[in-house]
């Protein structure tokens, strides 16, 4: 349970951290602190108490006499997939996000969001 | 005054969110009937290999799987696109480094290389697989960007190495679909035993390929962002 | 036995709370970079609590290594302090 409430808590500050701050790299690190607390509430979904890892080597997670494994014994290996695709496709955005900041930089020598007004009136 | 209001949308959100979480009960058992239980019960005598994280990334969810290497592709190319590379002496070739770490990754490079291999060959039998191993790799080439004055990459081999390593993850499909009835089957290679190497049928070859691939894109991500924009 | 590793994440998780507010206030932009890594580092250990060796090495390859690697070429090729 105290998982579940600390990913609630990540997830709030990375978000509070894109919604308020000025700067732009401070936007970035709120949101990749965001994909932290959203891929640790995906994991804590998936456990089961007293079970082990899902990776078959030994002989006792079979059910008796037969060439099927005992549910019971092992961690649902499905959101552990889900959180795998998430983990690398957060780290592509970031990059790309990064490169607009650094091509932003070598126009106008400067990164704060209060220096970009040519689209207000 | 917006730190007061996205202050009290926070704090409504996190309520919300509070309400949904406890009703889950932590630690509870698969439910019977579900997706899970079938992966987990028949996973080993339809994959023959160990690892069950793999076998549904590779075979059962293949197909997001390629999605994911396309956006990688997608990111790292639209990167490179965006940022001027130019072959001028770059700002870092000012202080040589010291001597301990040329000396260290001089020792250290080829075992960091190895153990990239080892992870994604093995994917199948232990924890690991193609994105770590990839992973692995570009750190290492990093080290060598921190170590040496004068190292450069040439563009042109990695990315024929990029595009080789993703016409044969696709062509592994297409060969699952002509012997079978399906993309990205599982019946071109012998399924073998359990535990040993050469078991699971096309599942290493794919894991191969997907660790060059990713190997080779993040090296050449992390070169076009150290070398970039003019200097003045 | 038991009991103390529960102990031990808890004292995990609080300290990755705590790291999170710290990277969001200082005005040092490298600072706040390196607490970034070190949430991801964190991460990567509770995952081995839950049981999920694959998602912890991918976390620990990928999170705490080339995320952290891009962003400081970022700040060292921008302002390193915050207005």
């Amino acid at each position: 349970m105290v998982f579940f409430l600390s990913s609630i808590v990540l997830m709030l500050i990375g978000l509070y951290a894109a919604l308020t701050k000025r700067n732009l790299i401070k936007i970035i690190i709120g949101l990749s602190i965001m994909d932290t607390g959203i891929n640790l509430f995906i994991i804590s979904l998936g456990f089961v108490k007293n079970a082990t890892a899902p990776i078959i080597s030994l002989k006792e997670l079979f059910k008796s006499n037969s060439l099927l494994v005992d549910v019971s014994k092992v961690v649902d290996p499905l959101p552990q997939a889900l959180v795998l695709t998430a983990i690398v496709i957060g780290v592509a955005v970031t990059a790309m996000a990064l490169s607009i900041v650094i091509r932003m930089y070598s126009v106008k020598k400067s990164i704060e969001t209060d220096d970009y007004k040519e689209l207000k009136w | 005054m917006k730190k007061i209001i996205s202050i009290i949308l926070l704090a409504i959100l996190g309520m919300f969110f509070f309400n949904i979480v406890s009703a889950i009960n932590f630690g509870s058992n698969i439910k019977k009937g579900s997706v899970s239980e079938h992966y987990i019960e028949k996973g080993i005598n339809e994959n023959r290999g160990s690892n069950l994280v793999t076998s549904i990334v590779v075979n059962y969810r293949g197909f997001d799987t390629l999605g994911e290497v396309t956006v990688l592709f997608l990111a790292a190319t639209g990167l490179s696109f965006l940022l001027f590379s130019c072959k001028c002496r770059r700002e870092f070739d000012k202080v040589i480094s010291s001597l301990v770490l040329r000396t260290a990754t001089s020792t250290l490079y080829p075992l960091i290389l190895l153990f990239g291999a080892y992870i994604f060959i093995h994917g199948h039998l232990t924890p690991g697989g193609g994105f770590q191993g990839g992973a692995v790799i570009a750190s290492g080439v990093m080290l060598l960007f921190m170590s040496f004055r004068n190292f450069n990459i040439n563009h042109r081999e990695l990315s024929t190495i990029e595009s080789l390593a993703g016409i044969s993850f696709v062509a592994l499909g297409l060969a699952g679909l002509i012997v079978s009835n399906s993309f990205l089957a599982n019946k071109l290679l012998p399924l073998g035993n359990w535990n040993a190497l050469f078991s699971a049928g096309v599942i290493p070859l794919i894991y191969i390929a997907v660790g060059f691939k990713v190997g080779s894109e993040l090296s050449g991500l992390i070169s076009d962002m150290i070398s970039s924009t003019k200097e003045d | 036995m038991a009991e103390l590793l529960q102990y031990f994440m808890i004292f995990l998780i609080l300290l990755m709370i705590f790291f999170a507010i710290y990277a969001i206030k200082t005005k040092n932009l490298l600072v706040s970079v390196i607490a970034s890594g070190f949430i991801s580092l964190v991460a990567s250990i509770v995952y081995l609590y839950l049981q999920a060796p694959d998602v912890a090495m991918t976390e620990a390859a990928i999170g705490a290594g080339i995320t952290t690697l891009i962003f400081v070429i970022a700040v060292r090729k921008t302002k390193e302090k915050e207005k």
